[in-house]
């Protein structure tokens, strides 16, 4: 077929002179390092100078909730894992603490100490991470390093007991997976005694050096009036001088016997944020040094037939742990009838499971408010009128995990 | 209407008025709400009852019970350590409530949500639109008759 074109000259465009009012849509993401996920942010620029954003986000929704409401109360304990990939226990521990509620189960001490032990080596794995990457954002290379040697440690230490690295899902309704293995506690002083020095070897690092001064230091303001109307939470809003923690306003899983402080600055800016959850670090190991000293002898999982498997043993011997274990297995537990909305303090901020039982064996509706979902709406209002390399700190301090968001 | 056990609820006053139900169970407190004042409620109980933060705003689908949906807003009060469940009812044909919006900012994505999941829609809403899913997504997932898997035909 024979085809023509003509050239025409393109139309080139006067260069600017003047600094005025021309304004530029500019796409940030998906796939933006800085978004740790896939986030994309619509910018509207004024030279480099950022008068409205927008985020837009459900790249990563996989309609977890929905799931939710076919699989049975104990099945869906794995489904936890998956929405915020850097706190699995975290999630773990709040959709059990609240089927737990609506059970009505106690659960021993020593499960009890042990989830505590988890949860704060979560916080320290996902608070790594953090730091890693917000400092490779800023251009501190090496920290991200420094941050994953340690987070390799606490893998190590998740891989010994549940043969997995990050999905582990060994806290489940009514205690433990499994009994922890030998040597495992052994395994997690080694690590958590040399720990706070490695903290100082970051803040040698960061703290005083000039450049993370200046790229931190009153960048990423937001008021606390509208980090409240806004629902952020967590380490953002401890760093506004606003000192609530789950963890010590409503204790949950015998945080209450455990000696530690909530740090909490008033700067509000990104540094603040950074000086938070690096005190926040010595905190937690701090709880897991508590509690590997004083972990409780006993049982790993409630006492309650019908619910827990029976063991294995018994199993084989027994005519009535026969039956719970085959009931338990093909048809799963039953819940009564209720509704529970639990709240715990997720690395990020407060995480929230809200659980409807219809008196079946699968939840009727599971609903999980995570952190970053309330995080995450605070940047149109963090973003508006600061420079565009501010906002990549901003958006870092904010510590978002995009599953968490999505779910 | 309202149990004896919430009777000194510091909340119940703000809410008596437009209470259908009240609920005291496993140490959470649920107000049922009428739809049509659910606006109201939780602009008395941010200014006066102190309920400053939306910690989450949900919806339930109790197919095919009719009202059919719940809408669910839990609220936090920091300054006096508690938390609250309003619960609205809503039927099913042309499901539609006021927008909490003006009361809490947050509420902007946590209904943008809902509507996009639930097909719930919220009057006064800025900018309602599918926020999760892409916005020519067809049907509502969350919704009870919503298939959990199947190839489309």
């Amino acid at each position: 077929m024979a085809s023509s074109f003509t050239l025409t000259e393109p139309e080139i465009a006067e260069p600017q002179t003047s600094t005025s009012t021309r304004r530029m849509t500019l796409n940030m993401g998906p796939q933006h390092p800085s978004t740790h996920g896939v986030l994309r942010l619509e910018l509207e620029l004024e030279g480099e100078v950022i008068r409205s954003a927008k985020p837009d986000i459900g790249y990563l929704h996989t309609g977890i909730e929905k799931e939710f409401e076919v699989k049975t109360y104990q099945q869906a304990v794995t489904l936890t894992d998956r929405i915020d990939y850097l706190a699995p226990l975290s999630n773990n521990l709040c959709y059990s603490l609240a089927v737990e509620k609506l059970l009505g189960l106690e659960i021993p001490p020593m499960a009890q100490w042990t989830r505590v032990m988890l949860v704060e080596l979560t916080r320290l794995n996902s608070h790594l991470v953090w730091l890693g990457t917000h400092a490779l954002d800023i251009g501190a290379m090496s920290m991200f390093l420094y941050c994953m040697r340690e987070r390799e440690d606490i893998l190590r230490i998740f891989e010994m007991y549940s043969g997995q690295r990050m999905m582990t899902s060994y806290i489940r309704i009514g205690g433990l997976a499994l009994a922890p293995p030998r040597g495992w506690h052994h395994r997690i002083k080694s690590f958590i005694d040399g720990f706070p020095s490695k903290v100082d070897e970051y803040e040698d690092l960061l703290t005083n050096n000039r450049i993370w001064i200046g790229r931190t230091k009153g960048v990423g303001f937001i008021s606390v009036e509208d980090m409240l109307d806004l629902g952020v939470t967590g380490p953002m809003l401890r760093a506004a001088g606003v000192n609530w923690d789950a963890r010590k306003q409503a204790p949950y899983s015998s945080y209450e016997k455990f000696d530690f402080t909530v740090p909490t600055r008033t700067e509000n800016d990104v540094y603040a944020r950074y000086l938070v959850r690096i005190e926040e670090m010595r905190q937690s190991a701090k709880i897991v040094k508590q509690a590997l000293e004083g972990m409780p002898e006993g049982a790993f999982q409630a006492d309650a037939p019908g619910v827990m498997l029976p063991e294995r043993e018994k199993m084989k011997t027994q005519m009535e742990s026969l039956i719970y274990h085959f009931k338990i297995v093909t048809e799963g537990f039953r819940v009564p009838e209720g509704e529970v909305y639990q709240v715990i303090e997720s690395p990020r901020g407060e995480l929230g499971y809200y659980v409807v039982s219809d008196g079946t064996a699968k939840p009727y509706r599971v609903h999980i408010h995570g952190p970053s979902f309330g995080n995450l709406q605070s940047i149109p209002t963090l973003a508006k009128g600061s420079m565009i390399s501010d906002v990549i700190a901003s958006m870092g301090s904010m510590d978002f995990v995009l599953g968490d968001t999505d779910r | 209407m309202i149990p004896e056990t919430l009777k000194d609820h510091p909340a119940v006053r703000l809410v008596e008025d437009s209470t259908l139900s009240a609920k005291f169970d496993r140490g959470e407190v649920t107000f049922e709400i009428a739809a049509d004042a659910i606006v109201d409620v939780c602009r008395r109980l941010k200014h006066e009852g102190g309920y400053i933060r939306l910690s989450d705003l949900t919806a339930v689908d109790r197919y095919p019970e009719e009202p059919r949906f719940e809408v669910i807003y839990h609220l936090h009060s920091l300054e006096h350590n508690q938390r609250l469940r309003l619960r609205s009812r809503i039927s099913g044909a042309k499901p539609a409530i006021a927008s909490v919006t003006e009361v809490w900012r947050s509420a902007n994505w946590y209904e943008r949500e809902v509507f996009d999941l639930f097909g719930i829609v919220f009057h006064n809403h800025p900018e309602l639109e599918r926020i999760m899913l892409p916005a020519d997504w067809e049907g509502h997932p969350l919704r009870k008759d919503y298939p959990v898997s199947g190839t489309r035909v």
